[in-house]
């Protein structure tokens, strides 16, 4: 592992110096926003949910509960940690950057716009589900290291609901690539210059939305954290600054979603209609558009629909959401076959 | 290899910010002892049993499936990848792969492993 990351130095020579400068200050310029827009996508949870229901939310913390997220910040920072006597100490401290890292690492194959990505890798679509089904790692780490008895319960269901939902979904991102013939992330985006994915590919944007809530341990499929019956789930165990770990990198998680749905399946940074007036706007404002709208759908959802029954999860992913894809990919697969040979 | 250069900055302040976070809190924070405050959370009661117990072989099944169904999606990819090029031969080889997949899902789902009560 560490022959590995010292090979990797060893790339770095007189000539390409500027270039790992600028690449590290755009490291630094994508991490500290996304820790930004976390901080603020609670609030915007809590604003968003709160009008659905006839109230305000956060108010009186700054101008309009806009001090809300710092003040939350602040008040985990001087949290006193505790390490539970019956927990395995070592991975108990790992499992929160076992969640965090792996959420902010998949950042480095975003395309903000057109040629705005730091690892122009072609393998991007892969990379993305590698890194993000590392998460789960973290969780089961908390459940496992924890030694309660909610912590485990939770981190073993939600355990098995992201390793289901995750064949549907690499089912649906599998009908993209059939589509695009890459899996760089800038040439799916150029791909779909006509016609969004969205829209061609509509049912399996659907299930793509359902699997990245499911993924994310979201509202309807928060099981995980039942709050009626087990309390918070396999963060019941962690305070203070770890905690508010496991929160960033689930909100990471859900924003790293949002731009996954959004170069996927809904044109990245291109405007809707190349005309007139929608091509004056950078794509990067179209492209954080998309994401805000993405994650609308999450708190939507959250606020909305009620908490499914874990036998109902189980057979909306496997009887339901894994045969339809895997049905649809290959009645894809044999219409493109049948449009290349000209029979259609 | 430079362009795979930018994951390894990610990954390197990704871990410095983790650091940051889990030392922060004890250097901030006196640790004041006492009470029930490191036992096992039970809701107020004292543990019944141990938490380290059986847990139902259902999760266990599902992880297995899941092993089967995520390396069938590994070799979808070099395939939808390659797809323009490989003809009927390369589309109908697949289907062969797939067929017996979907017969072993089906006798999976005949036997109840996919049932949840």
């Amino acid at each position: 592992m560490l022959d590995l990351v010292l090979s990797y130095l060893d790339l770095i020579t007189e000539e390409n110096i500027w270039y790992v400068i600028t690449t590290l200050f755009f490291v630094l310029l994508i991490t500290l926003p996304l820790f930004g827009a976390v901080a603020y996508l609670t609030l915007a949870e809590r604003k968003v949910i709160g009008w659905m229901q006839l109230r305000h939310g956060p108010l009186y913390t700054g101008w309009w509960g806009i001090g809300q997220p710092i003040a939350d910040a602040i008040k985990l920072m001087f949290k006193e940690p505790t390490i539970p006597e019956k927990s395995n100490l070592i991975v108990y401290i790992l499992a929160p950057v076992m969640v965090l890292v792996p959420a902010v690492v998949a950042w480095a194959v975003i395309p903000f716009d057109a040629n705005w990505v730091l690892a122009d890798i072609n393998l991007g679509v892969v990379y993305l589900m590698a890194v993000s089904s590392l998460g789960v790692y973290g969780i089961l780490m908390a459940g496992w290291a924890s030694n309660s008895k909610y912590p485990f319960l939770g981190a073993v269901r939600s355990g098995a609901q992201m390793v289901s939902y995750e064949v549907s979904m690499g089912l649906c991102l599998l009908s993209v690539i059939l589509l695009a013939g890459s899996m760089n992330l800038s040439e799916i985006v150029l791909a779909q210059q006509g016609m969004w994915n969205a829209v061609t590919l509509f049912p399996m944007f659907i299930v793509f939305l359902i699997s990245i809530l499911a993924e994310t341990n979201r509202a309807p499929f928060d099981l995980p954290e039942a709050e009626a019956e087990l309390v918070a789930g396999y963060n019941v165990e962690y305070g203070s600054m770890p905690f508010a770990m496991f929160f960033l990198g689930e909100y990471a998680n859900m924003i790293l979603m949002s731009a996954f749905a959004s170069i996927m399946f809904l044109g990245g940074w291109l405007p809707p209609l190349d005309i007139w007036p929608l091509n004056l706007i950078p794509g990067i404002f179209w492209f954080f558009g998309k994401i805000a709208a993405v994650l609308f759908f999450f708190l939507w959802a959250r606020a909305t629909l009620p908490r499914f029954r874990y036998d109902q999860l189980m057979r909306l992913g496997w009887k339901v959401l894994l045969p339809f894809t895997l049905l649809w990919l290959v009645g894809q697969a044999f219409i493109m076959k049948l449009m290349q040979v000209g029979w259609v | 290899m430079i362009e795979y250069l930018p994951i390894l900055f990610f990954l390197g302040v990704a871990l410095g910010v983790s650091v940051v976070m889990l030392v922060l809190p004890h250097i901030m924070n006196p640790v004041r002892k006492g009470g029930q405050k490191l036992s096992p959370y039970e809701c107020g009661f004292e543990e019944f049993d141990t938490a380290r117990r059986k847990f139902d072989v259902r999760f266990y099944l599902v992880a297995i499936l899941f092993v089967i169904f995520d390396l069938e999606v590994a070799f979808l990819f070099p395939w939808a990848l390659a797809f323009e090029t490989i003809g009927w031969f390369g589309f109908f080889s697949m289907m062969v792969f797939l067929t017996v997949l979907t017969v072993g899902f089906i006798y999976e789902w005949k036997q109840g492993a996919l049932e949840w009560e």
